[in-house]
Parts: C-alpha cells; structure tokens; sequence
C-alpha cells in the first residue's frame, strides 16, 4: 500500500497535474457560484475537457477539483444570498445567511472556508488509510437503515421549532413532504398528483423549489420591507477573523461532524445532503440550550456543522465510487461515466491494477483542499463585497440568477412559472412568520423517506424490519433521543428556575 | 431514461456533452442540417445518445452541422407533444427515444405513441441481464428458480425502474418464460442504477434486473456473476455469459435507441435522414463514438423499425396486462 501512495503522490505532485487541481478548484469555485449550477452540471460541462486530455490520472484530479471548488462555491452563494444551488448548501444557508445580514459575511465564509477544508482534508487522510477497508461499511446499509436515517434527518427540523414555532414548522415539514409525492417516484409507474400537467410528471425540481423558498422571498422582502435591509450591510466587511471564543466553539463541532459527515458519506444511499442536515441536527440537539437558541439566527456552530459534514461526506461517496464502482450521489455517478469514458473500470480491481489512478486521485484529493483553502481566504474580503453592492442594483441581480438558475438544467420555461408562483407563496408566509426551511428540508427528505419506507415495508412484508433489523431500531431511538431530549433538558431546567424562584 | 441516474445512462452521456465536431466537408454529404430534439435534460441516456450521433455524423462528414435541444417535461412526453403539434415546422427535426416510449405509451403516461410520429431508424441497443453476488450461492438460471420456490418471497429482484417499468418487466418476462408466475415474483425498485447495485452486493436483495452493457462492466470487475442474457446468442462483450435461450427460458429482449421525426414527413426527407443513418454505421467515426460508450449497433429502418416496435408493445403490453398495470 506504500508503494502504492507514493507512487501516487509523485503522479499527483507533477507540475501539470498541480495545475489542473488549481485550474479545476477555480472553475469549481466561481461557476459554482452561479445559483442553479450544482457541481453536476460544472462537471459534466468539464468532462469533454478532461476526456481530451486522454491521461486518466490527470482527467480525474481535474475533475475533482472542479467538484470540491463548486461545493465551496455553492455555499458561497447560500451564505451570501440565501440561494443555495445544491441540496447539499442548503443547511449552510440556515445559519450563514443570517450571519452574512448581521454584517458578518466575511466571518461566515472564512468559517466556511476552514470547516469544508477541515472536512475535506479529514476525510481525505480517512480515504488514504482506510478506502480498501470501507468498502464493506458502505453495504453495511439496507433500505430499513437508509429510512431510519431519513428520520434522524428529519429531527433537524426541530432547530426552527423556536418557541412558540412548533406547530408552524410541523406544518411546514408535512407541507415539504406532501410536495415531495408529486410526480412519478421510484414506487410508481403512474403520476401522482400532477393536476394532469406534464410538466409535474417528474415532480418539483429542487433547484426551481429552493429558489423560490429562500432566495425569492428574501429578494422580495428586501423590497418590500426596506428597513430591514437597513441594518448589516451597510457596506462594511468587518469581522473576518475568527475570535479564539469562536474558534474553541467549533472546534469540536469540526472534529464531529469531519468524521460523521465522511462516513454518511461512504454510504452509497445517503450523501452530502444528508450528511449536512444531520449534522446539523446533531449538534443543535446537544449544544447547550443556550446556544441551541442561536441555531437559525447566525449561530457559528451552526454554520460549521453542515460545512464541514458536507465536505467530508463528498470525500466519503469516493469510497464505494472507487473500491466498488457505485455512485452513491448524481455527482459520481457522472464521474464514474467519465471513469468509464478513459478506459479506467473502479471496482475492488481498481487498486491493484491502476493504483496509481486509485492513489494520484485520492492525494489530488488531500491537495486540492489545500489550494482551495489559499486561493479562498485571500478573496473572501472581495466576495464579501457583493452584499456592498447598493440594494437597487444588487436585488435585481439577484432575481436575475435566481430565474437563470432555475431554467438553465432543464431548458423548461415551465420551471420559471412554478418558480415565480411558489416564491410569492413562499413570501405571504415568510410574512406570516412561517420558517421556510423546514419545507424545503421535508421536500428533499421526502422522496428518500418514502422510497426506502416501500421498500422496507415490501422486502419484509410489513413493518417488521424495525425489529428485526437492530441497526434501525437502533437509529429510530437516536432519532426520538434527539427530539425528546433537548426539550425535556429545557423543561427540567424550567422546573427547577421556577422551584428557585419560589424559594422551596 | 433520463428520470435515471444509473450507470447505462450515464456512460453514454458522460463523453457526449457539448461536443459538435468540426465539420469534415467531405463530398459525400447527405444532409445539410439536423436538430435533434432531446425529450430529457443534458446528462441522460437519451442527451448521450442524440449527441453521439450527432458528432458522428458531423464529423464523417455525412450531416453538414447538427445542433442540440434539450426538452424535458413529463418524463419525454412533452417533447412527443411538441413534435406532433409543431410537425409542420418540425421537418428538419429528430427526436431521439428508447423503449421506455412503448411502456409509456402503454400506461398513457404518453397521450401518443409512437405511430403518431414518422419512424427514421432503431440505431442502438443493450440487451438485459439478471446478475447476482459474486459470492452468491447461485450459478444460473435454474438455481435463481430454484431459490424462488423454496422461498417466493425472500428471494427478492432488484432493479433500476419503477415496477412496471424497463428493468421489472424484463424480471418478469424471464420469470414468467421459466414457468413461473411473474405476480408472485417480489420486485424492489430503486430510482438509480447505482443503488440497486449497491442493494445486490449488501444482500439486500438475491438478483438484479440490469442491462447488459452496465453488468458486463461490473462482472469484469469481479463484482457480480451474469446469470442470464436476454439475447438471442452469445454477447462478443462476454462469451462467458450465457443466454436465457440456452437456459431453457425462451425469452429476448432488447432495449433499442432510435430517432422519430415529425408526423406527414415528407418521403424524400424521410429517404435522406435513414440515408445518413444507414452509412453512419461503417464511418471510424461511429466506430469511436459507438465503443467509446459501449453501444451495441441494432440497426432497424423504417418498415423494420415499425414491425420491431409493433411486436415489443405486443410482449410488454400482455406482460403488463397480466401484472396488472394496463
């Protein structure tokens, strides 16, 4: 095996192959920037590049980088804009957006910079000593496990289940999973709920939905309550560094979820969306409750859950990619087929007959987290800068890539009527003071909770596989431990301040 | 199908994006202009399929220049309605379609058909396959059956459509050929081709329905053991993998691309687009294209494609009129 990571390190450390990770990192990062181009499209519009390149090794560290530079670049987006282009930054933008309105959006991204770095550069050092061995945890899962999961998921809705709050946000996850039935699943042959138009047949696209539930109504309400634009951008970046309280907060928080998020990410059913809400769910539920009060209002620990489970849990889907050849996400099932393209079979093979393929991809890997991190933290300052741009020339840019982002991957002028529709719906009850995340979080949840729930309840016949399957038993208690516990910590700590207060 | 992220769509869309080649301006053009119409966004099967194609032609020299539409909306029924209604502007236009148009058109997921549109040409093709675990206790068909029996319900198969779908019908059609009642037989779908395999090497399901193309990809990696094929002879790809035929189980299948125009085509045009088809197939150009994304050459025209077509919905529409969709 060291021959093996030397062998690829020497591949990956040649001068061209460091400028491809340099070169793909950048493309990633400011195309990824655009709302609506996720790292799938950058990296299929990359792969005739790296199909003509013709050396796989070389083909396959730039098209890792141009992953990990959009993934960085689509939280750049939902921090500063609250128009999250990827499932997987949708949790960023929980926490990020508000910090970016308190003024703090250099803050926000150099936390984000150091949380996807840490994460990646964890996951990679996990990927270089324990890939061959992992294989076997990414079939750990079966469907039953995969629903489980789905619930634990869910429990991060909790977070905006402020006082006061909860039934509005109940309504609203119920709202996101009832529009996650729409259209043709993987359980039926028939359309269901699509009011006979064919434009639903493949149900709501999550680009379209996430537009119109985050960044709309936030582009809206700036015109429609200005006062409210009035306090945090007043053009001043301040706040870039991280203060050492800070830093001792997310600490731990890093180290968590670098190494939860990369082994969600090994499981080829779940993924960085997965990995980033259950990251956040994790550490709102048992933060202290202090802090659980920040969750949602520009908590830092907030904002580093999810950064950093997102990132590990990318470097993670490489596991069952390379070791078994099974794309766990649309992302490397797209790198897979440009695998494929350059001759290049990933499998358990994959190491013993190209390993310096298997070992230059997986060191480009650890490196292009590192030229990420420098090329970012010098540029955050003037990325920052986009919130100076006056409010009458900034909305209209907004509402421009907020459309584009939601026409471009499908060309279906259809996806801009559903668009404009929900985002007004999404704005009346952003008035009414509904919290629209959990919708989106119960969409992007839904499809995956129902798909593995029938094929559950199918393969066992009936619900038995939560007994019989102690793995999912056990993760169905995690996910009520979650729930149940912050709120009886609160009840308890209420009971015993009121019997002070009373003098007993 | 591009509603599927699974591996057969992605090989072929993985080389294909965004190509147009250089135009060889040979003198042996035959047609100055095609627009291929995709019914599905960039990235899927049928992206792959119109793009390949494309570049071959262009760059053989054959089609002065192509240009690409994507279309999607309905799972490709939007783009069926937008030829038929625009047909008369539409003359310059092929749409690119696979087997899933049969089965839609079926279940009148699709309010047309395909003989509401002008058959140009089946082009390719992938047969299926039945695969288990490389370690599983099964060699064949007759073990996978024999499995079945002594326990209906455990001895659960995979595969990467929605039941009645591509990959369920091609479970039942071999299930059903070995004597056995496809009703009874447990089908667990997964929405890409990926998670089904990753279900099949967990244990969590006994066979996977697949393509052929994907499964040979994965038996050269050592993965998993081809079972069976749905063809009528022995695949070059993999000698080693038997037929369903030579099993006993008298069944064939074949997942076919093509491409349709515009209804009321007029026949001269119609003449020269299967033209351009039909000399594609001996160009380097094809041939690059073709191995590139591991196509199988399934060449039918016209009159061919129409009897092709005829007899598939004939076999997959009794099939699900037996299931129970129809």
């Amino acid at each position: 095996m060291l021959d093996g990571i030397f062998l690829g390190l020497s591949t990956a450390l040649s001068l061209q192959n460091m400028l491809m990770v340099v070169a793909g990192c950048l493309i990633g990062t400011f195309i990824g920037m655009l709302p609506g181009l996720g790292p799938m499209s950058i990296i299929a519009i990359m792969i005739p590049v790296a199909i003509n390149i013709g050396d796989p090794a070389t083909a396959l560290i730039l098209l890792a980088g141009v992953y990990y530079g959009a993934i960085f670049g689509g939280s750049t987006s939902s921090i500063l804009l609250n128009a999250p282009g990827v499932a997987g930054t949708v949790a960023t933008s929980f926490d990020g957006y508000p910090m970016a309105r308190q003024g703090k959006a250099g803050k926000a991204l150099t936390i984000a910079a150091i949380a996807s770095f840490t994460g990646g550069t964890i996951g990679a050092i996990l990927l270089i000593i324990f890939a061959p061995m992992l294989s076997s945890v990414a079939l750990l899962f079966h469907s039953a496990e995969y629903f489980s999961l789905m619930i634990v998921g869910l429990s991060a809705i909790a977070a905006f289940a402020g006082t006061g709050q909860v039934s509005k946000a109940l309504l609203m996850t119920v709202l996101g999973l009832i529009m996650a039935t729409v259209g043709e699943t993987a359980q039926f042959n028939a359309p269901r709920f699509t009011m006979g138009l064919m434009d639903l047949q493949s149900g709501f696209g999550f680009i379209t939905l996430a537009m119109a539930m985050f960044a709309l109504p936030e582009a809206l309400y700036l015109v429609l309550k200005p006062s409210r634009s009035a306090q945090g951008n007043g053009g001043v970046i301040k706040d870039l560094r991280i203060t050492g309280d800070e830093a001792k907060k997310i600490a731990p928080v890093i180290t968590r979820q670098s190494l939860q998020g990369f082994f969600i990410g090994v499981l080829p059913g779940a993924g960085a969306t997965i990995a980033s809400f259950l990251g956040y769910a994790v550490e709102r539920n048992i933060a202290k409750s202090a802090e659980q009060k920040e969750f949602g209002n520009g908590s830092v620990k907030g904002l580093a859950a999810p950064e950093t489970a997102n990132n590990a849990a990318c470097t993670g889907s490489f596991v069952p990619l390379l070791t078994l050849g099974i794309p766990g996400s649309g992302t490397t099932a797209i790198l897979l087929g440009a695998l494929i393209a350059l001759n290049v079979t990933p499998g358990p093979r994959l190491m013993v007959d190209d390993p310096q393929i298997f070992w230059s991809v997986i060191i480009s890997m650890y490196i292009g987290n590192v030229v990420l991190l420098i090329l970012n933290l010098p540029l955050i300052p003037y990325i920052a800068k986009v919130l100076a741009v006056p409010r009458n020339f900034l909305i209209p840019f907004i509402l421009f890539f907020t459309l584009m982002g939601a026409y471009i991957g499908q060309n279906n002028a259809t996806e801009l009527l559903i668009l404009v529709g929900f985002g007004i719906f999404a704005t009346i009850l952003k008035f009414a003071n509904y919290p629209l995340a959990p919708l989106l979080i119960g969409f992007i949840l839904g499809t995956m909770l129902e798909d593995n729930f029938a094929r559950s309840m199918n393969l066992y016949d009936g619900a038995a596989f939560v007994w019989e399957r102690p793995m999912t038993l056990g993760l169905l208690i995690v996910s009520l431990l979650l729930v149940v516990l912050p709120s009886y910590r609160a009840r308890r700590a209420r009971l015993l301040l009121s019997r002070g207060a009373n003098g007993v | 199908m591009t509603l599927k992220i699974g591996r057969r769509a992605i090989i072929a869309a993985a080389a294909a994006i965004g190509l147009s080649g250089p135009v060889a301006a040979g003198g042996h053009q035959v047609v100055e202009s095609i627009h291929f119409l995709i019914p599905g966004g960039a990235g899927g099967g049928w992206d792959g399929t119109a793009r390949g194609t494309g570049e071959a032609l262009t760059a053989a020299g054959l089609v002065g220049s192509a240009s690409y539409e994507n279309m999607s909306g309905g799972g490709g029924g939007k783009a069926i309605g937008y030829l038929i209604e625009n047909a008369d502007s539409q003359h310059g236009t092929l749409m690119v379609n696979s087997t899933p148009i049969v089965i839609r058109s079926l279940t009148g997921v699709f309010p047309h058909n395909f003989r509401d549109l002008t058959l140009v040409a089946g082009t390719i093709g992938d047969y299926a396959a039945m695969v288990v675990d490389a370690d599983s206790s099964i060699n064949n068909m007759s073990d996978l059956v024999a499995a079945y029996d002594a326990n209906p319900s455990g001895t659960a198969i995979g595969g990467g459509s929605v039941p009645g779908g591509m990959d369920h019908l091609v479970a039942a059609m071999v299930m059903e050929a070995a004597g056995k009642d496809a009703l009874n037989v447990k089908y667990i779908p997964y929405d890409a081709g990926g998670k089904a395999m990753a279900a099949l090497l967990s244990g969590e399901i006994k066979a996977l329905s697949t393509g052929f193309s994907e499964a040979v990809a994965l038996a050269q990696a050592g993965e998993v053991k081809i079972i069976g094929v749905t063809s009528d002879e022995r695949v070059a790809a993999m000698e080693s993998a038997m037929t369903m035929k030579e099993q006993g189980i008298d069944t064939s299948f074949v997942n076919w691309r093509g491409f349709f125009a515009a209804p009321g085509l007029p026949e001269d045009k119609l003449a020269m687009y299967q033209d351009a088809i039909a000399k594609m197939y001996e160009t380097p150009e094809w041939e690059t294209v073709r191995a590139r994304n591991g196509w199988v050459n399934i060449h039918n025209s016209g009159d061919d494609f129409m009897t092709f077509l005829q007899s598939q919905e004939k076999v997959i529409g009794d099939l699900m009129k037996k299931l129970g969709f129809l």
